[in-house]
C-alpha cells in the first residue's frame, strides 16, 4: 500500500516546528506503524536527509517508550476495539492511499526534544515524590507472612499495568497526568504492604503532579479511552478518596 | 581450508574463581562473613558508577544507595523504568517449595546446571538458588503484585525444562512488575539523594587507571556532550547482545557497546557464542520486519505443538486437518516432558520439522549466502489451544493467557481462539558475556558485571524464568555484599579531567564519533546490521558447522571493512541523533560477531543451545564432549584484526554428576 504522511518536524526544543509531507510506498499491512516509519527513514537517509526522530524500544507494547499522536488520537486508533501502543498498531488498520497526520505528545509538562520525541521525566519525579514502599533490600519478611486478599490484589494488579507512556496526558484537554498518578496510588493502596505510607504518598505525589505543570482533572475521561493498558477511570476516584482522607491523617 | 588456530591462540588457564573453600552450602555465608566491611560514615565518601537500570542494574543501584554509597546510574532510555527487563513475560523461579512438590535449593541448583548442559559454574549457580527465596520476599515487600490464589497466598506454575511448580508470575508481565519494583526503590534513593540518575546517556568507553576501572565516558544523547565520569568502582549491568542477530526478541536498543568497550580494554569475554533461541516466537512475516515478538513460554503448559504429518497438508486450514494426520512431535519424541522440554530442544525440533518441509504459514524465500541459491520454506509450527479450550473452557483459557492471545491477534491479524497460533524459534537471550569471578568482578580490578551482561550462571542454555532471578539476585543480594570488600580500600586517588587516562578515553570516543560522521558513504546503518544478522543467524544460530563458521568469519570481516568506508550517518554529534547511536552500536556488533563465530568454531561439540552439526548422537540429539570442552571459554582482546587469546576456566562438578542430558 501507499501511505501519505504529514509529520511534525522540529529540530529541537528551542526552534519552531512544522508539518512536512512524505509519501511512503511498499507498505505492507503486516508492518507496525513504527516499521513503516523505519521504511521512510531508510529512504530519507539514502537521500541524505535527516530521518525522523521518534522514541521506541521494546516494540512489544510494554516498555511505554513509544507514543505519537496519529490522526489526532494518542497512539492512533487500531482496527481492534482495544486501544494499543503505537508500536503495536499495524498498518492493516489503515486504508491504502490514506493520509495520516503524525505529531508528538502535546502537553505543557512534556516539552518536545526533537520531532516526535518528548521529555517525560516529570513522571519519574512524581514517583520520586512517594510512589514506592520504603523497604531496604535484605530486610523483607517471608512473602507468605502477609496474605493479600485476591480481590484487592487483582485490583492492585490492574492498576499496576500502567506503562507510563503518557498517552493519557496527551489525550487530556487539560494536559493532566492524573490517570498515571492514580494508577500508581491505586496499585500501592490496595496492598497490605502499601498501607503505612498510603496517605502521605497520595499527598506528596499529587503535589508533585501539580508542580510539574500537569493540568487538573475535570473528569473528561479521554485519558482512559486511549490508555493502552485500559487503566480504569475509577482509579482517579480512588485517588480522590484517598486524598480527602489524607487531610485527616498524619 | 584453514585450521582453527589461524583464528585464535590459546593462553594460560584461569585457575581461581575466588570462591571460598568449604562445602557448597557454606560458601556464600563464608564469603559474606569474610568480605571486608565499610563503615556507614565512610560510605558517603565513596562513589560507584552503575551502568544499566534493568533488574540487575536498577536493583544494584538502589541497594548500594540504601547502603549509603554515592551512586551514579546510567541508561540509554528516557526513564530507568523502560529497561529491557520490562519485556519479560513468563515468570521468575524461586525455591520456595510452596507447592510441597519436593522443591529445594539443591533441586533448583541441579535443574539449572543440568538445563545449562553442564557448562555453568557450580558455585555461582548454587548461590543463585540459595538467594532465590529472598528475592520473592523482597519483591512482595515492595508491592510487586504477583498472582495470588483465593486464600491470598502466592500462586506458582511450572516452566519449560522442570517438573516442579516454582515459577512466580504476574500475568504475562512479570518483568514489567519486577522492574517497576526495582525502579520504585531506585526513585526512592534518587529522592534521598544517594542515587543520581542519568537517563538518555550512553556509555561509550571505560576508563582504566593503574590497572583499575575508574570511570566511563558517556554521550548525552540529547545534546551530544561527551563527558568523562570517574568513581571508585564501575558496575556494568547493560544486558545482553542478542541484537547482533538484528532480528531478535530483544528491545531495539539492546547492544553490546558497554561490554565490548570493556573487552577492548582487557576484560575477558566468556562463552560469546552461547545464544539462547526461544521456541515460541511469532514467525517472521517479511523483509522489513524490525523485531520478533515472543509468546510466553507459559503457553506451552496448555498449548499442544504440532505440524501436519504430510507435507501436502501444510497449506490447508489447520482446523480441517484430521487428528490422525497431525504430528504432535514433542509428545511423540519426548513423552516424559512432552511440550515442556527445554528451549533448545523444542527449538531444534521445530527447525527440523520445517527443514523436512512440514512447516506451516506463509512460505519465505531463503538465500544461501555461499551459493547465492534461494529456496522457499515455511517457517512455523502450530501451538494449538483447541484441546485446552475444550478441557478448561474458553473463559479459563482467556483468564490465563488472554493478554498473550490479544497480542498475537494484534500482530498477525488472526484469532488464536479459533485457529492455532503459529510459532517459530527466535534469538532471545545471550548466555555469554563478560567473564566474572565469584564476586562478580571481571578480570579488570574494580569492574563488576551483573545480570545478562555477565556470563556466569546459565551455562550453554538458560532455563526459563532464570534470568529475572539472576538479575535480581546479583542486584539486591550478591553485588552489594561483594563490592564492599573492594571498596574497603577506597577512596582511590581523585582523577582530574586532565589525567592522561581520562583524556585518552574522551579522545578515543570523539575520534570514533567524528569518523562515523565523516564517512558519508551510500549504505544505511540498518542495511549493514541486517546483513550481519543474516550471516549470524545462518551460520552461528541454531545449527553450526566448521565450514559455515569459517565462511561467516570471512564475510563479517569484509562487511566490517565496507562499513567503515561506506556507511552513511546523517546529522551531527551535537544533536539528538539516533542514526549516530545505531552506527556506534552496529560497529561494535561487527567486531563481536566475529568473536562469536571464532568461539563457536573452536568448540567442536554440541552443547545446550549451541548445536554443532558434526557432533550429534545417532538419533540427532546434541552430543557433548566433556573430555575436551569442560571449560568456560574466556577470550582476551589483542587488538583489532589480531587473533584473540583463549583462556580456559576448567569447570569442576563436585556436587552434580555429569550426564548426557536426556529428556526422553
Ligand atoms: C521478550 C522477552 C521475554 C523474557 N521473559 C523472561 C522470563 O519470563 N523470565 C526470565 O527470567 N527472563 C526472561 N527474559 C530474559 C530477561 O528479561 C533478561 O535477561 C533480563 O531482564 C536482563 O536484565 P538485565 O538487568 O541484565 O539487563 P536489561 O534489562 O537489558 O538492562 C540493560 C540496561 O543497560 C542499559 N544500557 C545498555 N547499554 C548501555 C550503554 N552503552 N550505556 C548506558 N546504558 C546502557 C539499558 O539502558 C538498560 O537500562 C525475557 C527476555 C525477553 C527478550
Ligand atoms: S495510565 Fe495508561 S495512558 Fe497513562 S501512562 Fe499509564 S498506560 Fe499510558
Ligand atoms: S516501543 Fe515499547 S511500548 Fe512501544
Amino acid at each position: 500500500m501507499i501511505i501519505n504522511l504529514r509529520v511534525w518536524r522540529q529540530p529541537n526544543a528551542q526552534s519552531a516546528g512544522k508539518m512536512v509531507s512524505y509519501r511512503v510506498e511498499d507498505v505492507s499491512e503486516d508492518m507496525s506503524f513504527l516499521e513503516m516509519l523505519d521504511l521512510l527513514n531508510e529512504d530519507l537517509t539514502v537521500k541524505g536527509e535527516e530521518p525522523i526522530a521518534f522514541d521506541h524500544d521494546c516494540r512489544e507494547g510494554i516498555c511505554g517508550m513509544c507514543g505519537v499522536v496519529i490522526n489526532g488520537a494518542a497512539h492512533g486508533r487500531s482496527a481492534s476495539p482495544v486501544p494499543t501502543t503505537t508500536c503495536q498498531l499495524h498498518m492493516r488498520s489503515f486504508a491504502d492511499g490514506a493520509t495520516i497526520d503524525v505529531e508528538p505528545w502535546r502537553a505543557g509538562a512534556f516539552p518536545v526534544i526533537k520531532d516526535l520525541v518528548v521529555d517525560r521525566t516529570a513522571f519519574d519525579r512524581i514517583i520520586q515524590a512517594g510512589g514506592f514502599i520504603s523497604v531496604n533490600a535484605g530486610s523483607a519478611p517471608e512473602a507468605h507472612s502477609v496474605p493479600a486478599p485476591k480481590a484487592e490484589a487483582d485490583r492492585a494488579f490492574d492498576a499496576a499495568t500502567c506503562i507510563g507512556c503518557g498517552a493519557c496526558v496527551a489525550a487530556c484537554p487539560n494536559g493532566s497526568g492524573m490517570l498515571f498518578t492514580a494508577a500508581k496510588i491505586t496499585h500501592l493502596a490496595m496492598l497490605p504492604q502499601g498501607q503505612p505510607e498510603r496517605y502521605s504518598r497520595v499527598r506528596t505525589m499529587v503535589a508533585q503532579h501539580d508542580e510539574e505543570g500537569f493540568g487538573g482533572c475535570t473528569n473528561i475521561g479521554e485519558c482512559s479511552a486511549v490508555c493502552p493498558k485500559q487503566i480504569p477511570l475509577d482509579t482517579i476516584s480512588q485517588l480522590n478518596r484517598d486524598l480527602m482522607k489524607s487531610l485527616f491523617k498524619r | 581450508m584453514s585450521t582453527n588456530t589461524d583464528f585464535f591462540e590459546v593462553g594460560a588457564d584461569i585457575r581461581d574463581t575466588k570462591a571460598p573453600a568449604g562445602p557448597i552450602e557454606r560458601k556464600w555465608s563464608t564469603r559474606k562473613f569474610e568480605a571486608k566491611l565499610v563503615n556507614p560514615a565512610n560510605r558517603r565518601k565513596l562513589s560507584v558508577i552503575v551502568v544499566g537500570t534493568g533488574l540487575a542494574g536498577g536493583a544494584a543501584a538502589a541497594t548500594l544507595g540504601e547502603a549509603g554509597y554515592n551512586v551514579l546510574n546510567y541508561c540509554y532510555q528516557d526513564s530507568p523504568r523502560r529497561a529491557h527487563s520490562i519485556a519479560a513475560q513468563g515468570g521468575i523461579n524461586a525455591a520456595k517449595n510452596y507447592r510441597n512438590d519436593n522443591d529445594s535449593t539443591m533441586r533448583l541448583f541441579y535443574d539449572t546446571v543440568k538445563g545449562g548442559d553442564y557448562r555453568a559454574r557450580e558455585t555461582n549457580v548454587y548461590r543463585l538458588a540459595e538467594v532465590s527465596a529472598n528475592i520473592i520476599d523482597q519483591c512482595v515487600a515492595q508491592g510487586v503484585p504477583f498472582a495470588r490464589e483465593y486464600g491470598g497466598l502466592l500462586d506458582n506454575r511450572s516452566f519449560g525444562g522442570v517438573q516442579v511448580q516454582r515459577t512466580f508470575y504476574a500475568r504475562g508481565q512479570t518483568g514489567q512488575q519486577l522492574l517497576i519494583g526495582a525502579y520504585q526503590s531506585l526513585e526512592r534513593q534518587v529522592a534521598a539523594g544517594t542515587v543520581q540518575m542519568f537517563t538518555r546517556h550512553e556509555m561509550l568507553e571505560l576508563i582504566m587507571v593503574d590497572g583499575r576501572a575508574r570511570g566511563i565516558v558517556t554521550r548525552n544523547m540529547v545534546t551530544g556532550a561527551i563527558e568523562a565520569v570517574t568513581a571508585d568502582a564501575v558496575v556494568l549491568a547493560t544486558g545482553g547482545y542478542g541484537n547482533v542477530f538484528f532480528l531478535s526478541t530483544n528491545a531495539m536498543g539492546c547492544n553490546v557497546t558497554a561490554a565490548w568497550r570493556a573487552h577492548r580494554k582487557g576484560a575477558y569475554f566468556g562463552n560469546p557464542c552461547y545464544t539462547q533461541i526461544h521456541p515460541t516466537c511469532i514467525p517472521v512475516h517479511g523483509e522489513t520486519q524490525s523485531k520478533l515478538t515472543l509468546m510466553s513460554e507459559s503457553l506451552r503448559n496448555d498449548g499442544r505443538i504440532w505440524v501436519p504429518k504430510n507435507a501436502e497438508d501444510c497449506e490447508k486450514d489447520p482446523r480441517l486437518i484430521a487428528e490422525e494426520d497431525r504430528d504432535y512431535y514433542l509428545e511423540r519424541i519426548y513423552p516424559a516432558f512432552g511440550n515442556l522440554v527445554p528451549r533448545d530442544i523444542a527449538s531444534r525440533q521445530a527447525k527440523n520439522m520445517c527443514d523436512e518441509g512440514r512447516g506451516v504459514g506463509p512460505a519465505v524465500e531463503e538465500v544461501n549466502h555461499r551459493t547465492g541459491e534461494t529456496q522457499s520454506r515455511r517457517r512455523g509450527v502450530y501451538l494449538d489451544f483447541a484441546s485446552a479450550i475444550e478441557r478448561l473452557g474458553r473463559d479459563a483459557v482467556e483468564k490465563k493467557y488472554g493478554n498473550l492471545f490479544d497480542m498475537y491477534a494484534q500482530i498477525t491479524g488472526e484469532n488464536p481462539y479459533e485457529t492455532p497460533m503459529r510459532i517459530y524459534p527466535a534469538v532471545h537471550y545471550t548466555m555469554g558475556g563478560l567473564w566474572v569471578d565469584y564476586d562478580l568482578q571481571s578480570n579488570l580490578t574494580g569492574l563488576y558485571v551483573t545480570g545478562e551482561a555477565n556470563f556466569s550462571d546459565h551455562g550453554a542454555n538458560r532455563l526459563g524464568a532464570s534470568a529475572l532471578m539472576q538479575g535480581l539476585a546479583d542486584g539486591y543480594f550478591v553485588l552489594p555484599n561483594t563490592i564492599n570488600d573492594y571498596l574497603a580500600a577506597a577512596p582511590f586517588e581523585p582523577l582530574g579531567e586532565d589525567h592522561p587516562a581520562v583524556v585518552e578515553a574522551i579522545t578515543s570516543v570523539k575520534d570514533r564519533v567524528d569518523r562515523l560522521l565523516s564517512i558519508n558513504g551510500t549504505r544505511t546503518v540498518d542495511s549493514f546490521h541486517k546483513e550481519l544478522g543474516n550471516i549470524m543467524w545462518e551460520y552461528c544460530g541454531m545449527e553450526r558447522t566448521e565450514e559455515g563458521l569459517q565462511f561467516a568469519i570471512g564475510r563479517i570481516r569484509e562487511l566490517r571493512e565496507e562499513f567503515w568506508s561506506n556507511v552513511k550517518v546523517t546529522g551531527a554529534n551535537e544533536d539528538f541523533n539516533q542514526t549516530l547511536e545505531r552506527a556506534g552500536r552496529v560497529a561494535d556488533f561487527l567486531e563481536l560477531g566475529e568473536l562469536m563465530c571464532v568461539d563457536a568454531l573452536h568448540r567442536r561439540e554440541s552443547c545446550g543451545g549451541h548445536f554443532r552439526a558434526e557432533s550429534q548422537t545417532e538419533d540427532g540429539e546434541a552430543l557433548r564432549h566433556d573430555d575436551e570442552f569442560l571449560y568456560v571459554g574466556a577470550w582476551e582482546f589483542t587488538g583489532a584484526g589480531n587473533r584473540p587469546i583463549l583462556h580456559k576456566e576448567p569447570l569442576e562438578y563436585e556436587y552434580i554428576e555429569l550426564k548426557q542430558r536426556s529428556y526422553k
